[in-house]
């Protein structure tokens, strides 16, 4: 089933505010094999909380995980991520294109800290593939 | 320095597993070979955020640090086939310093897989 067009410019509200933590920060380090150095954090760590509200905007348009793949990502800072920071994303749908039966959803997120300052930006494609393929 | 010191990296599906939990990225195209099949892909390939911040660490070692890191990004161009054995996939990352100025240094990287393109047009801005 294709995406609904009307989705384009709609923001999906607010992920549920995620707590960094150094526990956390270490199990992503490792995850990615990259050193792990107290107060540093990984710089696609902001993922975690991308991807949750990824899952938000995919339940709600009831499109199944298995047919994502990944087209795209991009991220631009305003300031690192440190543990202690409490993070929310909030995406957007930008453009939504059907192509051989697939939909491409670009989708953008704002990602905020506690005092709802802009910590990173963050643009995804994703690419729904259609129960063809 | 105006390139990165080319770098290797070995991606198992252990790896997988490990970077699904740590990520919440629990799409089964990263465990199951029957579900990423029945989608049309090769086999189970690695999640693309993996492979970007296997690359992004390349790029973090030549800035100095991952907080020198302040924009990247790829366009996942071709899945990375991961086999179910102990020996993995190599990812090999190169990169060349495309711009800079006073404050910040451009980058263009190259991520391959086999000799293929596996990211597509890698960029990242690190503070200098």
């Amino acid at each position: 089933m294709p995406i609904d067009a009307s989705l384009v410019g709609r923001e999906f509200p607010p992920t549920a505010p995620y707590p960094v933590t150094e526990v956390k920060v270490r199990e992503f380090a490792t995850a990615i094999g990259a050193p792990v150095v107290e107060g540093v954090v990984p710089p696609t760590f902001p993922i975690v909380v991308a991807f949750a509200a990824m899952n938000d905007f995919l339940a709600d348009v009831e499109a199944d995980l298995f047919r994502i793949v990944h087209g795209e990502q991009r991220f631009a800072y305003e300031r690192p991520v440190r543990p202690g920071d409490v993070l929310t994303a909030t995406l957007t749908v930008d453009t939504l294109r059907q192509i051989g039966g697939n939909d491409i959803i670009g989708t953008s997120s704002l990602i905020t800290d506690a005092d709802g300052e802009v910590v990173c930006r963050t643009k995804s494609t994703l690419i729904h593939r259609g129960e063809t393929s | 320095m105006s390139e990165l010191t080319p770098q290797q990296f070995t991606v198992t599906r252990a790896d997988l597993v490990r970077y699904a939990g740590a990520s919440g990225d629990f799409n089964p195209i990263h465990y199951s070979e029957r579900v990423a099949t029945s989608v049309g892909l090769p086999g189970v390939i690695a999640h693309g955020m993996l492979t970007l911040a296997l690359a992004t660490r390349a790029v973090e070692e030549w800035a100095g640090g991952p907080d020198r890191v302040v924009e990247f990004g790829a366009k996942f161009t071709k899945p990375v086939v991961v086999p179910d054995d102990d020996e993995g996939v190599v990812i090999d990352v190169t990169g060349k310093v495309t711009a800079e100025d006073e404050s910040t240094r451009s980058l263009s990287v190259a991520v391959t897989c086999d000799g293929v393109g596996v990211l597509g047009a890698m960029k990242a801005v690190v503070r200098v």
